[in-house]
């Protein structure tokens, strides 16, 4: 099948992923003649949005192997980041305020954690990961203390998708007696996840990761062996087991359940296939470049995502270059910001080679002709531009980068 | 970000890409920038020693697709200038002709310091030559 090179094609799959047209198709009878409100509890229009919205908690559930009563629904995963740690600071404020979490975490997670940090609230431990982005388990079991609450540590990392292990690190926190929470919106879905192996009591999922609707989220929350509470940031109506007040969103919560019964349904032969291809990019573009660098472990990974530096040539300009593939890089060439990816850094990825990454990521309607054409046009432009860069000239002739007097500006 | 046409056109066909020998006295060589912040420029300048003409100009540019335009341009806007003309030449207008965004602006000021630094890496190498002649001429 020829390529339809009308559009650029899309490799930004942990951006935010294409909604399955199954998936629409199972929301659509929720916006028109099925629009009732989940809440109404005495008329057909309400009984069947409920049962709607109870149906896909089931499939929420089972995609993480809790049970449906241990799912509450949120507009998206920033909020249930919110929700884990702000609701989990209030309510356990006579226990502890001490989270610890790590420097690679999403900026919902980051974010949330410097703001209960700035009103005193909470102190925050921010582990820097080892090289290949894993954390390092005695130095996380060796930050916990008596007044620690929660560790927050993303499942799988939507840069570099390096996934954490789970099972070790829900099996300390459980040792501590401390709340594990897990941002899992890259993972779940994409690889198995099986909140009670982990030992996970909070994870974030995100609609629109896993090709269902953006705008809606979910969040687990214990109900046993602990039994965790929350304190909701939207207060209402008591919605959700009053964690999350608000009018439920039916059309985008049956989106999310169908979504994810789907990415359940295909696992098994998807990461096959996506590993696959995955590493035919990889391999593609290391067999024809020099000096190409893998971000990030390639062991524990997600399937679909790589992330690699061109040492020499600088990200936005490659970007622009790959004008045929959506893709991102971790360089932000921009006077309001000339830092380079806060993950990368935290790697220990120096920053020029931070400025010269790109994440590919693939996903459920990536094609075997499509990574072929990102492995040329990726060897081309790096090629070309590194004939325009004074650093592979410097280096080729063999200069020292690191000894040369750069003006910083 | 959408680029404008003009910085896509040098993107795609930047204009004096390529190196002179920094050894010779009638070239001078700016290197500006860092790797660390994402944006390294090597411009360079021959002059006409009899008449400080700039004869021909090349770049070599590390970064993004507005720092490559910037240079390029400034590569063209120096060929046939003295270097008097080519001292006066302001990144405001390397800004107006590529239609650069606030954001970008420090690419245009990169490409002013690029050049600044070439002529006075010119400058240097010519005063030595001066020195050096007027040494064997001393010693003769």
């Amino acid at each position: 099948m020829a390529l339809d090179l009308s559009r650029p094609i899309y490799m930004d799959y942990n951006a935010t992923t294409p909604m399955d047209s199954r998936v629409l198709e199972a929301m659509m009878p929720y916006f028109t003649e099925k629009f009732g409100n989940a809440a109404s509890r005495n008329h057909v229009y309400g009984w069947e949005a409920e049962e709607a919205v109870e149906k896909a908690r089931e499939q929420v559930a089972k995609a993480i192997g809790a049970d449906a009563k241990e799912i509450i629904f949120t507009s998206g995963a920033t909020e249930s980041d919110n929700i884990a740690l702000k609701g989990a600071v209030e309510m356990y404020a006579e226990k502890g305020n001490h989270i610890v979490t790590m420097l690679t975490e999403h900026k919902a997670v980051l974010d949330t954690c410097r703001r209960l940090e700035r009103d005193g609230k909470a102190t925050v431990t921010y582990l820097a990961p080892k090289q290949d982005g894993l954390v390092d388990l005695e130095k996380l079991e060796a930050a916990i203390t008596d007044k620690t609450i929660m560790v927050a540590i993303m499942m799988a990392n939507n840069e570099i998708g390096v996934i954490q292990p789970m099972e070790q690190i829900g099996e300390i926190c459980r040792k501590h007696n401390v709340l594990f929470f897990t941002d899992a919106v890259q993972a779940v879905g994409k690889v198995p996840v099986d909140v009670n192996a982990m030992k996970i009591d909070v994870l974030s999922i995100s609609g629109h990761k896993v090709y269902g609707p953006k705008g809606i989220g979910a969040l687990y929350v214990r109900r046993k062996n602990p039994r965790v509470k929350l304190a909701p940031v939207i207060d209402g109506g008591g919605h959700e087991r009053g964690m999350r007040s608000g009018t439920l969103n039916v059309p985008g919560i049956v989106g999310l359940g169908k979504a994810l019964e789907l990415c359940i349904e295909e696992m098994p032969n998807e990461m096959k296939r996506l590993t696959y291809l995955r590493n035919k990019l990889k391999d593609g573009i290391l067999s024809q470049l020099e000096e190409v660098y893998v971000n990030g472990s390639m062991e524990s990974r997600l399937p679909g995502n790589l992330n690699m530096s061109f040492a020499y040539v600088e990200g936005e300009g490659l970007l622009m270059g790959l004008k045929g593939l959506a893709v991102s890089s971790g360089s932000a060439c921009t006077s309001a910001s000339l830092e380079p990816s806060h993950v990368l850094k935290a790697l220990g990825v120096g920053d020029e080679l931070a400025h010269s990454s790109i994440r590919y990521g693939l996903g459920r309607f990536t094609t075997e002709e499509e990574v072929d054409y990102a492995i040329q046009i990726t060897v081309e432009a790096v090629n070309r531009l590194r004939e325009m860069s004074p650093l592979y000239e410097m280096a080729k002739a063999g200069i020292d980068l690191k000894s040369v007097q750069w003006t910083h500006h | 970000m959408a680029y404008s046409a003009k910085v896509i056109d040098h993107y795609n066909n930047p204009r004096n890409v390529g190196s002179l020998d920094p050894k010779d006295d009638s070239v001078g060589t700016g290197l500006v920038g860092a790797p660390e912040c994402g944006d390294v420029m090597k411009l360079q300048i021959k002059v006409n020693e009899e008449t400080g003409v700039i004869e021909d100009a090349k770049f070599k540019t590390f970064g993004c697709g507005s720092a490559i335009a910037s240079s390029s341009l400034a590569t063209e806007m120096l060929k046939g200038k003295t270097i008097e003309e080519a001292a006066a030449i302001k990144n405001t207008a390397i800004v107006q002709e590529l239609n650069l965004p606030p954001v970008k602006i420090h690419c245009s000021v990169l490409a002013e310091d690029a050049i600044k630094a070439a002529i006075e890496d010119f400058k240097k190498k010519q005063a030595a030559k001066r020195a050096k002649a007027q040494e064997a001429l001393t010693n003769a």
